[in-house]
């Protein structure tokens, strides 16, 4: 046939295949109206530069968006807390474009002036993925802006997580401290090397002792500036009761400065290059472990996916309100595609709500009159009215982040970093007693130096350099394959995990890969095709699924397209009068076993078959699953029925628990009950129903189709195809524990060479001078080329 | 040794001037944003310029 040999077109705005009857507008194809009407309004402003810079830049359209959603925006309370700085002339005004995503889209938003005269300037941060607005008072309005960015496809995301006061500023303490200790270290380096040939005669005392005095200035901002990020850690601990171990390092650094100091009086030189250098180190493999990853999020609660206001149906007349302000009885007006913010009742019009956000499960469910509808659902029908029967802090999801147990966020997991170098403390001081006891009886006087010099030789800054690298270079080599951890803790957390809790709907399922059946009545091709061309015209998700199935081969002109929200699709191809959808919308008796949504197809009012949809499990679950119920315990919490309890029972293994009709606050509590048995739990989940599981988790790691995808709260978050390198992952992060405990007693060898010297009361600032940056650069090499080699494996298994 | 004086006098004021310019680099933000600024220049047009 002819028709199968057609070319997929991708539409000339955003790229994506263009199935059905195409939108053609001076030679160039769109894959929907959307995509065209913003081609048109770029052109008509000359703005078609953007095409050129990019192929096929723009972001899907098909959605379309309501016209009055930005209402909102024209409530003073809504914009005080979205505006930044506000005269009489000119409003700044940041916002979240989570649609930016290259070079053309930087360059149509900072030329949005062509589109809205009003806006005076617009300043991109591309990797926060937001956009500085500042427009003219008079000119233009904060609604208008807003619209102007929605019809060229960037539509800004409010949420209700801008109505918070403050956003955490970006830390760049550390960075200024950094700064500051290299400029010191590297001085004091220049100004010791005379000291270090001294031996060899060519030295001049004045010269000397004024470079002592030079070294003595330069060390004071580091001791003093740079190196509060220890002590403040270091008090922290104390004040817990905890010895972490950044107090020896304190210890080490105070010891080494007082030294030093006294060596300055006597004339000597001290050991500041020492301390420089080894507070540089620690602070480069500090910034190097809390790197940020900008544009992801671990701290999202409901806010964020909640809108900032919504409609209030008050005296028969719509008036945007802004969430904490609606109450009780309130009757809300939700539009298509809006986001119910409270409990409620609906008063007005068929629901059809998408859980997706809440549950994972694509399939949206239908309630009618009279039922009550849960906050965290999408409406996807018509509009409907809902009167609220609880506020929004308290609607059933919400009042999940108020709980107890998610207040306090755990902080008993420690490092072992930190016992071990607790360890490490005792023994040091124990040498230091000792040769001081020695030298008590022989030589009082070299008590003193013999006894400082111990304490600076024994920081166990080389262990924390080892850890501080180790951590760094395996987050890098984690984030490389799509999984990104909080912190640091977190590899350690993924290390010692015991027990291995899944969500179902969503992260072992995906939500892209269904699987579709048809029964019935064998189709012929030329209905198939019928079928295809009949759901190409619908944005469903199911219409999508069965569109795909039949081969996307949409070939014929439909006529009179109908599409009944929520019910089904219906029109005329050939003389064949095609419906698909519910039962009662084709007109026949629903069959009641068989799994995932079905939709019934009926040709000229005669039933013909029916298509079940459902989520396959995605591709690589299975042999991973097999892989690691050998080495944990399983459990699987879903918030569906029983339906796939056999089919997932095999894919589990026997010894795996599971639990369905799961709510949130349920999975929560079984994380709760298994961690009061001693179980190391890795939660992984993808929707806001297991963000409370999450949070309580030991580590929890939320599953995201694409890292623009908004996750809930977690300490990680994977892309839904890594998931298969689970495995490996928490391989890797078993391997960062050895290479640190590797780095460290190498480290130990340039320790103990360090006390022969120390015990004897003759480590010379040329010694002390060599092994510091020696043991620290090596460990870093060490530590680097270790976890690349691990890193390395990972690679080679991606590719299997 | 007047002039070595001289010569370290020199070397901290310039290393002092680097440092001067990072931390003021970090302040304004130049290592917040890799794309945008390296893109932006390759635009044809000045578009601040033109704000009818």
């Amino acid at each position: 046939m002819s028709d199968t040999m057609q070319t997929q077109v991708a539409c000339f705005h955003c790229g994506e295949e263009c199935h059905n009857n195409p939108v053609m507008m001076a030679e160039k194809i769109f894959c929907c109206e959307g995509c065209k009407l913003v081609y048109e309004i770029l052109h008509q402003n000359n703005l078609c530069e953007y095409y050129d810079l990019n192929a096929q830049p723009g972001v899907n359209q098909r959605m379309q968006v309501r016209r009055d959603k930005f209402a909102f925006l024209e409530d003073e309370k809504v914009q005080q807390h979205l505006i930044q700085f506000k005269d009489e002339e000119q409003v700044h005004v940041t916002f979240y474009l989570p649609q930016i995503h290259c070079s053309s889209c930087l360059w149509l938003l900072e030329n949005l002036h062509k589109l809205n005269h009003g806006v005076q300037r617009v300043t991109v941060n591309f990797s926060k993925k937001e956009a500085r607005i500042i427009y003219g008072i008079k000119t233009t309005s904060l609604r208008a802006v807003a619209e102007v960015l929605t019809s060229i496809g960037y539509e800004p995301y409010i949420s209700l997580n801008d109505m918070k006061e403050k956003k955490p500023k970006v830390q760049r303490k550390l960075v200024y401290q950094l700064g500051v200790a290299g400029f010191c270290f590297g001085n004091i380096m220049l100004l010791s090397f005379p000291e270090y040939f001294s031996g060899s005669g060519h030295t001049d005392v004045a010269m000397n002792r004024m470079f002592q005095y030079m070294n003595l200035a330069l060390s004071l901002p580091v001791f003093f500036y740079s190196a509060q990020a220890f002590y403040k850690s270091a008090w922290g601990g104390l004040k817990h009761g905890f010895l972490n171990i950044d107090v020896p390092i304190v210890l080490a650094i105070v010891v080494t400065f007082i030294r030093s100091l006294t060596e300055v009086a006597a004339g000597n030189s001290g050991y500041f290059d020492s301390m420089t250098g080894i507070v540089f180190f620690m602070l480069i493999g500090r910034i190097l472990q809390e790197k940020t990853y900008q544009g992801l999020s671990f701290d999202r609660d409901y806010t964020s996916y909640f809108p900032i206001a919504v409609s209030v149906i008050k005296e028969g007349t719509p008036v945007p309100t802004t969430l904490p302000d609606i109450h009780t009885n309130d009757t809300l007006l939700i539009h298509h595609q809006e986001l119910i913010p409270a409990d409620g009742i609906i008063s007005r019009g068929e629901a059809l709500i998408d859980y997706s956000f809440v549950t994972g499960e694509a399939a949206p469910v239908k309630k009618s009159v009279g039922e009550i509808v849960y906050a965290g659902g999408r409406q996807m029908g018509g509009n409907i009215e809902v009167l609220t029967i609880k506020e929004v802090a308290q609607s059933y999801l919400t009042s999940l982040w108020n709980r107890d147990e998610l207040q306090k966020k755990n902080d008993s997991s420690t490092s072992f970093v930190h016992l071990l170098s607790q360890y490490f403390t005792w023994v040091v001081l124990l040498i230091a007693v000792v040769t001081a006891a020695v030298w008590a009886v022989n030589d009082p006087a070299r008590i003193w130096p013999s006894v400082t010099a111990i304490l600076i030789i024994a920081c166990p800054c080389a262990l924390l350099l080892a850890s501080s690298f180790t951590n760094g270079h395996i987050l890098r080599i984690l984030s490389r394959h799509k999984l990104y951890l909080r912190n640091a803790q977190s590899i350690e957390n993924l290390a010692n995990t015991t027990h291995i809790v899944f969500d179902k709907t969503g992260t072992l399922t995906g939500k892209s890969g269904t699987e579709v059946r048809y029964f019935g009545s064998t189709l012929s091709p030329i209905q198939e095709m019928m079928i295809s061309s009949l759901a190409a015209h619908s944005t469903h998700p199911l219409s999508n699924a069965i569109n795909n199935y039949c081969g996307n081969s949409s070939s014929y002109t439909v006529r009179e397209f109908k599409e009944s929200e929520g019910n089904g699709i219906s029109g005329w191809i050939e003389n064949q009068y095609i419906r698909m959808g519910s039962a009662e919308f084709v007109g026949i008796q629903p069959k009641e076993n068989h799994d995932g949504s079905i939709v019934y197809v009926g040709i000229n009012e005669k039933p013909v078959g029916l298509f079940t949809v459902r989520n396959g499990y995605r591709p690589g679950i299975r042999s991973m699953l097999e892989n690691i119920r050998n080495y944990y315990n399983l459990s699987v919490l879903s918030g569906d029925n029983t339906r796939e309890a056999a089919s997932l029972r095999i894919l589990m293994g026997n010894s795996a628990t599971l639990h369905f009709e799961q709510k949130p606050a349920d999975k929560l509590d079984y994380i709760i009950q298994l961690q009061q048995h001693g179980e190391k739990v890795l939660m992984i989940g993808d929707g806001l129903n297991d963000a409370g599981a999450l949070r309580q988790s030991d580590i929890g790691i939320s599953v995201a189709e694409s890292t623009n995808n908004f996750t809930p709260a977690s300490d990680g978050i994977i892309e839904a195809q890594q998931l298969k390198m689970l495995p490996a992952f928490i391989r890797l992060c078993k391997a960062n524990k050895h290479i640190v405990i590797i780095s460290f007693i190498m480290s130990l060898a340039y320790n103990i060479t360090g006390l022969y010297f120390a015990v004897q009361g003759i480590l010379s600032p040329l010694v002390a001078a060599i092994l510091m940056p020696a043991s620290s650069i090596s460990i870093i090499l060490l530590t680097y080329s270790m976890s690349e080699i691990y890193g390395k494996r990972l690679s080679d298994k991606n590719h299997v | 040794m007047g002039v070595i004086i001289l010569l370290l006098g020199a070397s901290l004021t310039v290393a002092l001037g680097f440092l001067a310019a990072f931390i003021w680099s970090v302040k304004h933000g130049q290592f917040e944003d890799d794309f945008s600024p390296a893109h932006r220049i390759l635009f044809e047009e000045k578009n601040t310029n033109n704000n009818d």
